[in-house]
């Protein structure tokens, strides 16, 4: 298969999927996660079971277009249909192995921000906020957050933690009680990042097909450091890419923009 | 409003606010999609306290920033949760607790942020949040609020019982002996309900489960058109201010293509007593 042959959000989708190890409740947020899930419980995490935020577990995505988690076919078919404090409920208990976050910033320990670029009081810019966010960094067992490669968003330090990482490195979460383990990895458009165990700063995993560790490097805001075996990020699978398809046939999430 | 997060938005109910001209309201909610959005490029909102105000399936909200970073069309107090704890703030008042401790939110700025959250002893104290008025929109209702809402709830429930009271709109007006044949689905307590509105199709473009699709296009065509206040002021006119009414509105809509056609229906309970 030719490079051409997928779009960097499908790639995403697909180490997003890789993320996901069967058996595990995973907490899905919105966007390429909801395919993320899809993609992995049709392959390898056939034991797989998503909770959502607004008050659904399910097994089986629903096979066609989603364009947010409460789009009647994710409801039909679900596990259980409640409350969101109940989902939320399990994710305190530490029952939720793995949820995904979106942000606009994240730095070097996997703080995000989403919700003032500039101060508060007048931010310069003001994004739409936690959502569940800072309820999954801070309380599910592992996270994983998805985001474009660009400097502007991946910065030394955020300006505004929205949804806590490591803090200020490790040990960090442990002092100030929060209960989960924090960011696993950020799996960008150029790369995937991941963290030590334990917490500390992130260090660069692999670089996706035709990336150079150079390069996303260049394009990273603080100075990455570099696995010692760092690898390139496998390709899409011809199976992965047309579960991928199957759930966005036209590409709302993975060809647009 | 909004409180089943992307389903069930009352619409109708949020553009009637903007017709009738309120002023200075205090949004409550978690998500609400594009409503909010609306409602404060209306000009209609001092304070928002959400969880994510933007368009769930476009991104950013083009008025929530005009108004949180350059006061238009007027200034915004923003006062930040997650939704776990909006739900909490919700419960703390429904329950007529001062506050309800919790661990989510610790070490996240928005407890510096937010006055309504106060670190202390290692957990994050969530100050109860009382709406007014709480509005919510049903699959089917009888004329006292015995509403019955299906599919994810989000934090309707606590929304519904921490208000001091609650417009029911819904897409089926039904007698009493229906609703009252399944009174554990029946939503909230009848001495909470104020009004009940018959608004069929009230959620779009929101979808609502067993009867409306959700309409992407039109959250699109918002986000598109909502990038600068005079493309939001040409949006507000054509689908706000100048439709007469909800029907008139409805007429502007493709609702065939919309309607949920596939017939789920659950089995029936026994409530049988002796």
């Amino acid at each position: 298969m030719s490079e051409a042959a997928y779009t960097p959000q499908e790639l995403m989708v697909a180490a997003a999927a890789r993320e996901i190890r069967d058996g595990e409740l995973v907490f899905v947020g919105m966007r390429l996660p909801i395919l993320a899930y899809g993609v992995a419980q049709s392959t390898h995490a056939p034991r797989a079971r998503a909770l959502y935020e607004l008050g659904l577990m399910r097994e089986r995505p629903p096979s066609g277009f989603l364009g947010t988690m409460g789009d009647p076919p994710n409801v039909a078919g679900a596990l259980w249909a409640t409350r969101m404090s109940n989902v939320m409920a399990l994710m305190a208990q530490g029952e939720v192995d793995l949820g995904f976050i979106g942000g606009a910033e994240v730095d070097r320990f996997g703080n995000l921000n989403t919700s003032y670029i500039g101060d508060p009081r007048r931010p310069t810019t003001k994004l739409p906020g936690s959502g569940g966010g800072a309820d999954i960094a801070i309380l599910s067992r592992r996270w994983v957050t998805l985001m474009s490669h660009e400097p502007r968003r991946l910065v030394e330090r955020v300006a505004y933690v929205t949804s806590p990482g490591h803090g200020d490195g490790p040990g960090w979460r442990q002092r100030h009680g929060l209960a989960g383990g924090g960011p696993a990895a950020i799996v960008t458009t150029l790369a995937v990042l991941r963290f030590p165990p334990g917490g500390g700063e992130a260090y660069l995993a692999s670089v996706h097909p035709g990336r150079s560790v150079a390069e996303v490097r260049s394009l990273t805001g603080w100075d990455l450091q570099v696995a010692a075996g760092v690898a390139e990020t496998p390709p899409p699978t011809a199976e992965e890419l047309a579960h991928v398809r199957r759930l966005d046939p036209e590409g709302f999430w993975t060809r647009r923009r | 409003m909004g409180t089943a997060l992307e389903p069930a938005i009352p619409f109708a109910a949020g553009h009637e606010l903007i017709r009738q001209g309120r002023r200075d309201l205090t949004l409550v909610g978690p998500i609400s999609d594009s409503l909010f959005d609306q409602l404060i490029g209306a000009g209609c909102v001092r304070r928002v306290c959400a969880a994510w105000v933007g368009n769930v399936s476009e991104g950013l909200g083009h008025c929530y920033r005009r108004a949180a970073e350059r006061g238009e069309p007027r200034p915004l107090e923003v006062r930040d949760h997650s939704n776990f704890s909006i739900s909490l703030a919700l419960w703390a008042a429904a329950w007529g607790s001062p506050y309800v401790p919790t661990s989510t939110l610790l070490g996240s700025d928005i407890v510096t942020t937010n006055p309504d959250l106060v670190l202390a002893d290692g957990a994050v104290l969530v100050r109860p949040v009382q709406p007014d008025v709480t509005i919510l929109h049903a699959q089917r209702s009888d004329a006292d609020g015995h509403a019955h809402l299906w599919g994810p709830l989000g934090i309707t429930e606590e929304a519904g019982l921490a208000a001091r009271r609650v417009i029911v709109c819904c897409e089926e007006l039904v007698d009493a002996d229906v609703v009252l044949s399944d009174p554990n689905r029946i939503l909230l307590p009848e001495t909470k309900v104020a009004a009940v509105v018959h608004e069929p199709g009230g959620t779009h473009p929101a979808p609502l489960q067993g009867h409306w699709r959700r309409d992407h296009s039109a959250y699109r065509d918002y986000a598109a058109r909502s990038r600068t206040p005079e493309g939001f002021g040409a949006w507000l006119e054509e689908w706000v201010l100048g439709p007469a009414d909800r029907r008139a509105y409805l007429a502007r809509v493709d609702t065939e293509a919309l309607r949920v056609r596939r017939r789920l229906l659950s089995a029936p309970v026994d409530y049988g007593d002796e």
